[in-house]
């Protein structure tokens, strides 16, 4: 029998539960936790310089990974710093553990020093939380956390531990709980095969089908399984934003993605489809537009392993509550014993994809000229070739976000890692943080913006010491281009505080840290820059290229209409 | 449409505040609430009543269900069932109304369960209609004090909302 103080229970678990790394930041609530830390060698901690970059660290580690993502914060202000990159792994179902240290026992309710009700304060966006009141509950509570936040629809989970749980002096038997059962918690794997046969049958004699595919599909596992069905049947497929990957975009059958600022022939399709199959996706406004309009002449499946994601802004047709893989593989099995009816009945509906797709070829944006500024997606597209489209790209919010998206071709999952639910400018710095020091022979590039960048350029200093190889491209067009798009487009070229006065001077700061950056103006500048950025997968190096201040995000959906209504460019609508 | 939704929830700190910080979070209606042990003490049996369409009510259930807290939930009003509240009433009683307040509370079969020279407190069970009837006949006689329970309800027959 092992007996061991609450502290080190933690430090132990940790290892049995085969953690490798931790984010955090410690505190007076906190310290007998890293003290249990610092007399042990398992466990990596990596000190960032703000509790909420430990979160997206944390976050962009997760969606690399699959594994949950693990925050160690103190109380009070280190755990409501942590909020915001809590709240992003919600909204994007993000398997993630949260510890934060609270104040004693005897001192809560009491308005202590550091004392935030943190377990009220992260309710609405946790999965669940857990306030330890024995140590002895340590092992169990721990077990429990990790196991919520990686099952079922994934998500971050809080563990609340008063300081004196973790008291040096106060020794418990620590036992790993190999599994633990929670009797309230039983998620769903396999789909209703009533409801997948059904589904199947409507498939098979679709005239105009289009797959829907999203977060589920990718933090499911399930992109080999989506890949195989989607060739078996023929059919297009669009992705949403945290869908990209789960199919490979380069693919025929790959119309990119859809929404707000999806392609067209995604829209046009997804407008026109007399079937709709969406697996792992919910129906977001950001996808939806007008949910009244929404493709009228569609049925839809929807395949979902959270219930409350069906029918809540769209109904359902055929809902199937299961794991997206389980039901794909379901899917395919089915669909190999029969033949589709008439295997030429889809050709109707490729040759309106087609022409979709010709409408717009070569007038997604107009390159620059010699001697013009940069297009931003000129930047992506050549980063994209500098890369070879197999980088981990992690990106910021805002425009850069959305070019990134548009004109970076992802092949594989787990590969795009951006902020879609919650649109947390701040978050691709340290994400790519986290994820570089998990896959430290893998290019990390983080697309960013100056806007998002200075909200977590403090990580600099967590680069520099942890030796955080990662390339930054700072897409620079002196605003905060997104929200100048829509000051131009609805309020009269009204730029309220859409510019930043006062950029400082990038290249000087990031040498202040004693990292490399490359200034990059014109064309020529480009290509060499780039040269020099990827020679050394180790190295960060930040590239502020000066981009075109006046370009826009499109195609862009128009308020309040339907998926196929949308500006193609400054000039032209559908 | 009204439904009564039946909850048995885990007995752990800060669960109750978990069911009613859905309803405020997602824009759902409470209009009543009601916990209390069971003969089971690591549960509470929550009963709340609330109004929305069949969409609305579909997704308070899906995220009630969703909760870690929750183990079990039930709508009552999807089958017969049986719905209680209890209301304690303290209305003014002095002169022609003394004999007033006692007719009326006979007449619903309600109970005059403290006196004063001045005050009656009267305590009514039935369900909700009833006991908004009563406080209807009783306003004009002059209501000092209302407590109501919110509902409670059970299924009809065998069915039972247990582990």
């Amino acid at each position: 029998m092992e007996l061991l103080s609450g502290a080190d229970m933690i430090a132990r678990f940790l290892k049995d539960e085969g953690v490798e790394r931790i984010y955090g930041y410690p505190g007076g609530a906190a310290l007998h936790i890293y003290d249990a830390l610092f007399r042990q060698d398992s466990v990596q901690h990596i000190l960032v310089r703000h509790e909420q970059a430990a979160t997206h660290a944390a976050d962009g580690y997760a969606r690399a990974s699959g594994k949950p993502g693990v925050v160690l914060v103190t109380s009070g202000p280190g755990a409501t710093n942590a909020v915001t990159g809590i709240a992003t792994a919600y909204m994007d179902s993000i398997p993630m553990v949260v510890l934060c240290g609270q104040v004693a026992s005897h001192l809560i309710g009491e308005d202590a020093f550091q004392e935030t009700d943190i377990v009220g304060v992260t309710r609405p966006i946790v999965k669940h939380s857990f306030s330890i009141r024995h140590p002895s509950q340590i092992p169990e509570v721990l077990k429990k956390a990790f196991y919520l936040a990686a099952t079922g629809r994934p998500g971050p989970v809080v563990v609340d531990i008063p300081k004196d749980m973790t008291a040096p002096t106060e020794r418990y038997e620590y036992v790993y709980p190999k599994k633990v059962k929670i009797r309230s918690y039983n998620p769903v794997t396999r789909g209703h095969s009533g409801q997948i046969k059904k589904a199947v049958d409507m498939m098979l004699k679709a005239r105009r089908p289009v797959f829907y595919t999203g977060g589920g599909v990718v933090t499911g596992g399930a992109s080999e399984a989506l890949t195989d069905l989607v060739r078996r049947l023929g059919f297009p497929i669009t992705t949403t934003l945290m869908g990209i990957g789960g199919y490979p975009q380069g693919d025929q059958q790959s119309l990119g993605w859809l929404g707000m600022h999806g392609s067209y022939e995604a829209n046009m399709a997804m407008h026109h489809a007399d079937l709709i199959i969406a697996i792992g996706a919910r129906f977001d406004d950001r996808v939806t537009n007008n949910t009244s309009k929404f493709c009228p002449t569609a049925k839809i499946v929807h395949v979902d392993i959270d219930p409350s994601s069906i029918s809540k802004t769209v109904r359902a047709d055929v809902p199937i509550v299961g794991a997206a893989g389980n039901v794909i593989n379901e899917m395919i099995s089915l669909v190999q014993e029969r033949e589709s009816a008439n295997p030429d009945s889809l050709g109707e509906w490729w040759k309106s994809i087609d022409g979709w797709r010709a409408e717009r070829e070569g007038k997604l944006y107009e390159p620059s000229k010699p001697g013009e500024a940069l297009k931003p997606q000129e930047v992506v597209e050549a980063v994209y070739r500098a890369t070879r489209g197999e980088a981990f790209v992690t990106t910021d919010v805002g425009q850069h976000q959305m070019f990134a998206a548009q004109y970076y071709k992802f092949a594989k999952p787990n590969r795009f890692i951006t902020s879609g639910g919650l649109g947390t400018m701040g978050f691709g710095f340290p994400a790519a943080m986290g994820v570089k020091l998990a896959y430290p022979q893998e290019d990390v590039v983080c697309f960013t913006g100056e806007g998002s960048f200075q909200m977590m350029m403090q990580e600099l200093s967590t680069c520099k010491q942890f030796d955080v190889g990662v390339k930054i491209v700072n897409l620079n067009n002196g605003s905060l281009g997104m929200v100048r798009q829509w000051q131009d487009l609805n309020y009269k070229s009204r730029h309220a505080h859409s510019y930043m006065e006062s950029l400082p001077d990038f290249a000087k700061l990031i040498e202040a840290y004693g990292f490399t950056a490359i200034t990059v103006k014109t064309h020529e500048e480009l290509a060499p820059a780039l040269e020099r950025a990827f020679a050394d997968t180790n190295e960060l190096v930040f590239l502020d290229i000066y981009v075109d201040p006046f370009e826009h995000v499109y195609p862009m959906q128009v308020p309040l209409g339907s998926m196929r209504d949308m500006l193609l460019s400054k000039t032209e609508r559908t | 449409m009204r439904h009564i939704i039946s909850i048995l929830l885990e007995n752990e700190p800060g669960a109750l505040s978990r069911v009613v910080g859905l309803f405020s979070q997602r824009n759902f209606n409470i209009e009543t609430l009601n916990v209390a042990p069971t003969e089971d003490s690591s549960m509470s049996r929550l009963t709340v009543t609330t109004v929305g369409d069949d969409r609305v009510i579909e997704q308070i259930t899906k995220h009630l269900n969703k909760l870690i807290d929750v183990v079990k939930l039930v709508d009552l009003t999807e089958g017969n069932h049986i719905e209680r509240e209890l209301m304690l009433v303290k209305v003014k009683a002095v002169g022609a109304a003394r004999d007033e307040v006692k007719r009326t509370a006979d007449i619903f079969r309600a109970q005059i369960v403290d006196v004063t020279p001045s005050v009656y407190t009267v305590q009514i069970t039935g369900d909700t209609g009833k006991l908004d009837a009563f406080v209807q006949t009783m306003a004009p006689i002059g209501i000092l004090e209302v407590a109501r329970t919110g509902v409670s309800g059970i299924a009809r027959g065998d069915k039972l909302l247990t582990l």
